[in-house]
């Protein structure tokens, strides 16, 4: 079997099978391409990873282009990414259909309503993880208080402020911060 | 030209009702089609973390800047997405392009939210040495994330307080526990939206039969 059908058929499972989002997929993505089929040692894939999370995008989307592109260039890159979202689109395809289809329905809606403090919770604890790597550089559980970033903490609470009163676009907010935090440790010279 | 496209500034509610699960509108497809590749384009390309990050900067995107959805609508998205195996971007992505577009809405919302990381992932396996030590680079990503914090909370503050503003006692509570469960318990996102749904299925079933005593009263 060719090199693309092998990565192609790999990243459908990866795609079919993850459920729960950007991390779920990893060890997925492992017993693929490192442990199955054996297209990567576990260096480059620890490599990956952190690629992965270092950009912007899905963290499969990531490693489906990254692994595509050092197997089989582009035509990998097109397969790889093809194969983790068709069974996504299939899916949520159907599940979109039922719920525009059903979702004024009075029961419908009682039971949507429960979900819906969930999600606001899920949303808040994904908030808060992201917070922490950006000023302790850990998670909660390993927060240690002389990692503590200032300038990281000054641009959240500057950020936020800005967010609650002028109300402007969040790529705006995201890309000034990235310009005014580089700036503030390459001129107090942290760097 | 054909109408294809959703609007929902003069939708009307009751189509719904007769199963009719995409509204047509006046809106030029083309260009309602092109907003949609442009908006999913740019919040992946600027999205670092992962997926309830996006959805969140969707919301701010959809709801707030171009009221294409409501609140609660993107909440369920959300919900139905993270159930879904497969990346939580791009299934968010098919349901709103859905939304917006049918099919065809899907396939460009998709495509918006895919493109980003594949161009920018396939410029880094090129130039993958360079980019590990590039400290500049490592503290721009570093500080951005604070950025993308600071987004997210301005929407969960939001959230939270449509939350709060229901007065059901049943609905904050399960807001909180879930957040405990989550970032105290280590549950799984998964099992979080699990536990809510039996709780959302029993709500229904107390209601219906509250009602039914009602109706023989």
């Amino acid at each position: 079997m060719g090199i693309l059908n092998q990565l192609f058929l790999a990243f459908i499972q990866v795609g079919m099978f993850s459920v729960g989002g950007g991390y779920a997929a990893i060890p997925l993505i492992q017993s693929q391409i490192v442990d199955i089929h054996g297209l990567m040692t576990l260096a480059e894939f620890t490599d990956l990873i952190t690629i992965a999370e270092m950009t912007p995008g899905p963290i499969s989307i990531n490693s489906a282009t990254f692994v595509g592109m050092r197997l089989g260039g582009i035509p990998g890159v097109l397969l790889c990414t093809l194969g983790c979202i068709i069974p996504s689109f299939c899916i949520c395809l159907a599940l979109a259909h039922f719920y525009y289809k059903y979702r004024n329905f009075s029961g419908v809606q009682t039971v949507l309503s429960a979900l819906r403090p969930a999600v606001v919770a899920l949303i808040a604890s994904a908030g808060l993880s992201i917070l922490l790597l950006g000023v302790f550089q850990s998670d909660l559980g390993g927060i240690v208080l002389s990692n503590f970033r200032w300038i990281e903490a000054v641009i959240f609470v500057g950020a936020l402020f800005i967010l609650r009163k002028f109300h402007p676009s969040a790529i705006a907010v995201i890309f000034g911060s990235g310009v005014v935090g580089t700036a503030a440790y390459l001129l107090l010279g942290l760097a | 030209m054909k109408k294809l496209c959703y609007d929902s500034a003069t939708s009307d509610k009751k189509n719904y009702m007769k199963g009719d699960s995409i509204m047509r509108s006046k809106e030029n497809p083309a260009r309602m089609l092109w907003q949609l590749f442009k908006a999913t384009f740019l919040l992946s390309a600027f999205t670092f973390g992962g997926g309830f990050v996006i959805v969140s900067l969707m919301k701010k995107k959809f709801v707030e800047e171009l009221k294409w959805l409501e609140e609660e609508e993107m909440l369920d998205i959300t919900a139905i997405a993270q159930s879904s195996p497969g990346p939580i971007p791009i299934n968010a992505s098919v349901i709103l392009g859905y939304r917006m577009c049918g099919v065809i809405g899907s396939l460009v919302a998709i495509l918006g939210t895919s493109l980003p990381p594949m161009i920018i992932i396939s410029v880094i396996s090129v130039f993958y040495a360079q980019f590990r030590s590039n400290h500049v680079i490592a503290i721009a990503l570093q500080v951005m994330r604070a950025g993308v914090a600071a987004v997210i909370f301005d929407v969960v503050l939001n959230l939270a307080k449509k939350v709060v503003d229901t007065r059901r006692v049943l609905y904050i509570m399960l807001m909180v526990t879930a957040f405990v469960g989550k970032v105290l318990l280590g549950m799984d996102a998964m099992v979080v939206i699990l536990c809510c749904l039996v709780v959302g299925l029993l709500d229904l079933v107390f209601e219906l039969r509250s009602s039914r005593r009602k109706a023989v009263a």
